[in-house]
């Protein structure tokens, strides 16, 4: 039993380790890039379209209603950041189903990563939004007492984030593993099942707080009665 | 009693109790937060959309203090570094 796909090494020369995280990683990226430009090669825009672009149309114009309801206009920008975040996390964790699999996303390091992409993503569009000083300005709210406390719960949320989704992930394998020992029969599947649904539950919560955060991020003092 | 004794008696037994202890304040907060939203639900059903997006999002913030506690336990039965600061010293030995 091991704790994350990290410590399963398939190659290594030198400091060059080749592991499961890497190797699975991989493996989403190849499936993910040529199949959507298999689907996206001919799309059609009559009335008699393919059963994969009706599938990639539900996908796109839902990500992007989600990220509107979370009250950020024009979805259209943030859609290419959060719908990456999104799709890999859920086709990570909805892999789990083929036998051999490790998701990536039960390891530490991808956890961190994407978590850092956020916490880089989040200050640029703020900044971009409402200009560097404004967006400076924000952290001294409501007084200048608070600004190390801003500062803190920046990084705290991006550790939050990370070791969610990990510690979720790395949960799931770790009962199934469990429960193969103790009762080998039927409980192991029923637990997968129910890993698989916190698997497309913690990809939800993981693009949609994104998305929370890029919206506190870029909130302007709207002028009354203004359409957003 | 030689320290890796020591170390593994103290690992699991604050493994055990910090998840015990752990999820019984996320248990009670995610209990209080699903009955108060459902009681929303069940006064305001137009509202559905956004009540069940925030609830989800607030479960996950309290679900993270539970999942905290895991991976700490966790740590401490697989990736104890006192255990392997101990066993690096007596290997050396």
């Amino acid at each position: 039993m091991h704790l994350s796909p990290d410590e399963v090494v398939f190659w290594h020369h030198g400091i060059f380790k080749l592991n499961a995280t890497i190797v699975f990683t991989w493996a989403l990226m190849f499936v993910l890039v040529v199949g959507s430009k298999l689907i996206t090669g001919r799309l059609s825009k009559g009335m008699s379209r393919s059963r994969w672009q009706n599938f990639l149309e539900i996908i796109v114009t839902g990500i992007a209603g989600q990220i509107k309801d979370v009250g950020l206009p024009n979805p259209q920008k943030y859609l290419g950041f959060i719908g990456t975040l999104f799709l890999f996390v859920a086709t990570a964790n909805i892999f789990t189903i083929i036998p051999g699999y490790d998701p990536p996303t039960g390891s530490l390091s991808t956890t961190t990563a994407l978590a850092l992409c956020v916490f880089i993503a989040v200050p640029l569009f703020g900044i971009e939004d409402q200009g560097l000083k404004d967006y400076l300005k924000s952290y001294l709210e409501p007084t200048v007492i608070m600004l190390p406390f801003n500062i803190i719960s920046e990084l705290s949320r991006t550790l939050a984030l990370a070791v969610r989704l990990f510690g979720n992930m790395m949960s799931g394998a770790m009962i199934a593993a469990i429960l193969l020992t103790i009762t080998p029969f039927i409980f192991p599947i029923v637990m997968t099942a129910l890993g698989l649904l916190t698997g497309m539950v913690q990809a939800y919560i993981f693009s949609i707080l994104a998305a929370v955060y890029i919206a506190a991020a870029r909130r302007t003092p709207q002028p009354e009665g203004a359409q957003s | 009693m030689d320290s890796t004794t020591m170390i593994a008696m103290a690992s699991i037994a604050t493994a055990g109790l910090t998840i015990a202890i752990g999820s019984i304040g996320p248990a009670l907060g995610e209990g209080k937060a699903v009955s108060t939203a459902l009681s929303s639900l069940a006064q305001q059903p137009d509202a559905a959309n956004t009540i069940t997006r925030t609830l989800f999002v607030g479960l996950a913030m309290i679900e993270s203090i539970a999942i905290y506690c895991f991976v700490t336990s966790m740590i401490l039965i697989f990736a104890n570094p006192f255990w392997n600061h101990v066993i690096a010293q007596t290997a050396g030995k």
